[in-house]
C-alpha cells in the first residue's frame, strides 16, 4: 500500500518535471540570423571614446541620445577634456551641459522616414550590444528597398546604410545555383548582384556537381563588402561596429561600472557582519535550552 | 554570557546610567515607552522552535521599509505626466547623484517583495497559521497581499515603458469583460477612452499616496493581533497551554533579545541576497525589469509577447488556461472569475481545513501531496504565464490551474478522512 503510493507521488512529480522541460525547450527563439558573438568592455576607454567619435559623426544626426548630457558622457569616458569636446564631439553649438539631442527635427524626420527615428540611449537594453553589433554589420545592398539597402538582423529597417563609406558597398554572399537552360549548362545565379564578390562561391565546380535549387530559397548566409568601395578594411569596420556597441552598451546604463564595483564592496562587508551577527546569535542563543529533536513516527516523504 | 555583552554595553559609568534611567520615568509619566516594549519584546514569548520558515515575515517588513524609503526619493525626481515619466525615471538613473541605486533598490525591492510574501504564506500553509485562533491574522494577511498586488499593478504603470503601458492596458480591458458594466467599467478605471496621462495621474496618486497608508495601517494590524494570540510554530501546537508558575509559556522565550539577534542574521543574509540582486543584475535577466520597459510607451506598437511581471504570472496563466465560453459569455470573461477565485481562495483556508492537527509534520500523505502539488502547480503556472500562449502550454496550465483549486476544494474532504500523526506535548526541534 505504501509503497504504491510512493511510487504514484514519484511518477506524478516526475511527470510534472517532463513537462515543465518540454515546456522549457519548445521556447522559440525570435529570430533566424545568427548574431555573432560580441563581449562589451566598459574599462576598454578607447574604444568607448572612438565609439562615441563614431556616433556623433554617423548616428547623432538622426538618433538623439537625449537622457544623457555631453559633459557626463565626457567625465565618464576618461575626462575628456571641455576644449576637446566643443571642437570634435558637440556639432549642434549646444554647451556641454545639453542634453544629446538630434539636430534633425520630429517633423522632418517624419516626412524624410515615416516616423522618427528612435533615441538610442538604451537600445543595447532593449535589444543587446550583441545585437546592435551585428545590427551593423549586416547592412546589404536592396534594390527593392526605399534606401537601396536591407539588413539581416532587423529585415526591412527604414534606414540607410550610414556607415557605408567606412565599410564599401555590401553584398549578399549567396550559395546556390539555378539550372535555367539545362541544355545550355549555363548555371546562372538567381540573385542578380553577385558580380565581384563570387569567390567564395564554388563558381568553378561542374554544373553536375551543383546542388540545383528546385524552387528551394537561395541561401545568403553572409554579407561582406566589395573590396576597395570603403575607406576600412573589414577589420577595420568590425573594430568600429564594435566600438559603437561598445559604446551603447555604456551609455544604457551609465552606473555599470560603479555598481558593479560597489557591490563586491557592500557584499563584502555584508558577509563580514553576518559573521559577526551569527555569533551574536549563538551567543544569546546559548542560555536557551534545547527542545527535543523531533521524533518521526514513520518514514514518510517530509516536507 | 548575554548579560555581560549587554552589562558591558550599558554601564559606561554609573552617572550616566542614572541619567537614563531618570529619562525613562520622564518618558513613562507622559508615553508608555516601557510597558509598551516589554509587551512586544522583552516580554513578549514567541515560540522557541522556529525554523528557517519563520523569518519572511520580518524580511516582509524590512522590503516595506526600503519601498517606502526608495519610493520617497524616486518621487522627488519623478513627473507624473505621459510626457515627462519615462524621461524623468531616466533622468534619475543617468543624471541623479545614486539615482540608479534608488530606483534599482525600488525595483528589486518590487520583486524581493513578493518573493518573500509568497514564502512567508507557504509557511502559513504548511504550519497551519491560518487556523484557530489566527483566523483574522490570516485574512489581514490576504488584505495585505491584495493590496500588495494592486500596488505592484499601480507602479508597474509609472516609468511609462512599453510594457508598463500595455500591461496596464491588457489588465484594465480584463474589466471590459465584465457583462453589461464592463466598457464603462473600463473606461472609469482609466479616466478616460485609452490608457493616457490621466490615467498614469491617478496611479501614481494611488501608488503613493492611497495604497502605502493601507498597506502599512494593515501590516500594523497584523502584527497587533498576532502579538494578541501569540506565534504559531512548526509543530503548530499552542506554548500558551503550557505556562510556568509566572505564566511564562514554558516553551517561549522573550522576543527581545533572542529573536532580534537571530532575525538580524537573517535579515543580513536577506540583504546580501537582495543586494547581489540589485548590484549585479538588476533586471534578474529581464523578470524583474523587463527589455520592452527600456522603450517609451508607445500605443501604436505592442511589445512582440506581452506577459507580466514574474509575481502575476501563476494567475494570469489561469486567466489564459479558460478559453471557452460558458453560458453566452467570453471565455476572456470566465478567466477572469477564475482568476480572481484564485487569487481569493486562500481566504476561505481557515474553514476549509478541518484536520484535527495544524501543522504539515502531523497530517497525513494527503496532505502533503496536496501541499506538493500545489506548490508545484503554482510554478509551472508562473512559469507558463511567461511564455506566450501555445496548445501544449494552454493544456498544461488547464491542468495547474485544476490541480491549484483542487487543493483548496477537496480540503474540507482529506484533512477530515486522512490518518494524522500524534502532536507532541511540548514543541520539538528548533536551533
Amino acid at each position: 500500500m505504501r509503497h504504491s503510493s510512493v511510487l504514484t507521488i514519484a511518477q506524478i512529480f516526475g511527470s510534472i518535471i517532463a513537462v515543465f522541460i518540454g515546456a522549457c525547450l519548445s521556447a522559440a527563439s525570435d529570430s533566424d540570423w545568427e548574431l555573432e558573438p560580441m563581449k562589451p568592455n566598459l574599462k576598454d576607454k578607447a574604444s568607448l571614446q572612438r565609439g562615441l567619435g563614431l556616433y556623433v559623426n554617423f548616428c547623432l544626426g538622426c538618433h538623439s541620445l537625449q537622457y544623457r548630457r555631453y559633459e557626463r558622457t565626457a567625465r565618464d569616458l576618461g575626462d575628456i577634456h571641455k576644449d576637446d569636446m566643443l571642437d570634435y564631439v558637440i556639432f549642434t553649438g549646444q554647451p556641454i551641459g545639453d542634453y544629446m539631442y538630434s539636430s534633425m527635427s520630429k517633423e522632418d524626420a517624419k516626412s524624410w522616414f515615416g516616423a522618427a527615428p528612435p533615441d538610442l540611449t538604451m537600445v543595447t537594453r532593449v535589444r543587446s550590444p550583441k545585437w546592435v553589433y551585428n545590427f551593423l554589420k549586416t547592412f546589404y545592398m536592396d534594390d527593392e528597398r526605399p534606401f537601396g539597402v536591407n539588413n539581416k538582423v532587423f529585415p526591412n529597417v527604414g534606414m540607410p546604410h550610414v556607415l557605408l563609406p567606412l565599410q564599401g558597398i555590401p553584398e549578399e554572399i549567396c550559395y546556390g545555383y539555378e539550372a535555367v537552360d539545362l541544355l545550355a549548362r549555363e548555371p546562372i545565379l538567381r540573385e542578380k548582384k553577385l558580380e565581384g564578390i563570387l569567390t567564395r562561391t564554388d563558381r568553378d565546380t561542374p554544373i553536375e556537381q551543383l546542388d540545383p535549387l528546385e524552387g528551394r530559397e537561395l541561401n545568403c548566409p553572409e554579407v561582406a563588402a566589395i573590396p576597395g568601395t570603403g575607406l576600412y578594411t573589414p577589420e577595420q569596420f568590425d573594430q568600429a561596429a564594435y566600438d559603437i556597441a561598445n559604446f551603447l552598451h555604456y551609455m544604457g546604463d551609465p552606473s555599470r561600472e560603479v555598481r558593479v564595483s560597489m557591490g563586491r564592496y557592500v557584499i563584502g562587508f555584508l558577509v563580514i557582519l553576518m559573521i559577526f551577527a551569527y555569533i551574536l546569535k549563538r551567543e544569546f542563543w546559548k542560555d536557551v535550552p534545547k527542545s527535543p529533536r523531533r521524533v518521526r513516527e514513520e518514514h514518510t516523504t517530509e516536507l | 554570557m548575554s548579560e555581560l555583552i549587554l552589562g558591558s554595553l550599558m554601564s559606561d559609568s554609573l552617572e550616566n546610567r542614572g541619567l537614563i534611567k531618570r529619562s525613562m520615568t520622564w518618558i513613562d509619566q507622559r508615553f508608555p515607552w516601557t510597558p509598551t516594549f516589554e509587551k512586544h519584546a522583552s516580554k513578549y514569548y514567541a515560540p522557541k522552535n522556529f525554523n528557517v520558515w519563520y523569518v519572511f515575515g520580518v524580511l516582509a517588513f524590512v522590503v516595506l521599509i526600503i519601498q517606502l524609503l526608495t519610493g520617497l526619493f524616486l518621487t522627488m525626481n519623478y513627473v507624473p505626466t505621459a510626457e515627462g515619466a519615462f524621461g524623468s525615471v531616466e533622468y534619475s538613473m543617468h543624471e541623479v547623484s545614486w539615482g540608479w541605486l534608488i530606483r534599482y533598490a525600488h525595483s528589486t525591492g518590487a520583486s524581493a517583495f513578493f518573493v518573500v510574501i509568497y514564502l512567508h504564506m507557504f509557511r502559513g500553509f504548511a504550519y497551519g497559521s491560518y487556523r484557530k485562533p489566527r483566523e483574522l491574522i490570516w485574512l489581514i494577511g490576504m488584505g495585505i497581499y491584495l493590496v500588495l498586488m494592486a500596488e505592484g499593478f499601480f507602479g508597474y504603470l509609472l516609468p511609462w515603458g512599453n510594457m508598463s503601458y500595455w500591461g496596464a492596458e491588457v489588465i484594465v480591458s480584463l474589466f471590459g469583460a465584465i457583462p453589461i458594466v464592463g466598457a464603462d467599467l473600463a473606461e472609469w478605471i482609466r479616466g478616460d477612452y485609452v490608457l493616457s496621462s490621466i490615467t498614469l495621474n491617478r496611479f501614481f496618486a494611488l501608488h503613493v499616496f492611497a495604497l502605502p497608508g493601507v498597506l502599512v495601517v494593515l501590516v500594523f494590524v497584523h502584527m497587533v493581533a498576532l502579538h494578541h494570540v501569540g506565534s504559531n510554530n512548526p509543530d503548530g501546537i499552542e506554548i500558551k497551554d503550557k505556562k510556568d508558575e509566572k505564566g511564562v509559556p514554558l516553551d517561549g522565550i522573550p522576543f527581545h533579545p533572542y529573536y532580534t539577534v537571530h532575525d538580524f542574521f537573517a535579515v543580513i543574509v536577506f540583504l546580501i541576497a537582495f543586494c547581489a540582486v540589485m548590484f549585479f543584475a538588476p533586471e534578474m535577466f529581464g523578470y524583474f525589469i523587463e527589455k520592452p520597459n527600456f522603450q517609451i510607451a508607445n500605443p501604436i506598437a505592442t511589445p512582440e509577447h506581452i506577459a507580466p511581471v514574474w509575481y502575476y504570472t501563476p494567475f494570469y496563466a489561469m486567466l489564459r488556461a479558460v478559453t471557452f465560453p460558458l453560458f453566452g459569455l467570453d471565455a476572456k470573461f470566465w478567466g477572469l472569475v477564475v482568476m480572481a477565485g484564485a487569487i481569493l481562495i486562500p481566504l476561505a483556508l481557515p474553514w476549509l481545513d478541518k484536520s484535527p492537527v495544524k501543522s504539515i509534520r502531523y497530517k497525513g500523505r494527503i496532505s502533503k501531496f496536496m501541499l506538493g502539488m500545489l506548490v508545484v502547480s503554482f510554478i509551472v503556472l508562473g512559469y507558463l504565464g511567461t511564455q506566450p500562449p501555445s496548445g501544449f502550454g494552454t493544456a498544461t496550465a488547464q491542468i495547474g490551474t485544476l490541480v491549484y483549486f483542487l487543493y483548496f476544494i477537496l480540503m474540507p474532504w482529506y484533512t477530515r478522512r486522512e490518518k494524522t500523526k500524534p502532536v507532541p506535548e511540548r514543541v520539538t526541534g528548533g536551533h
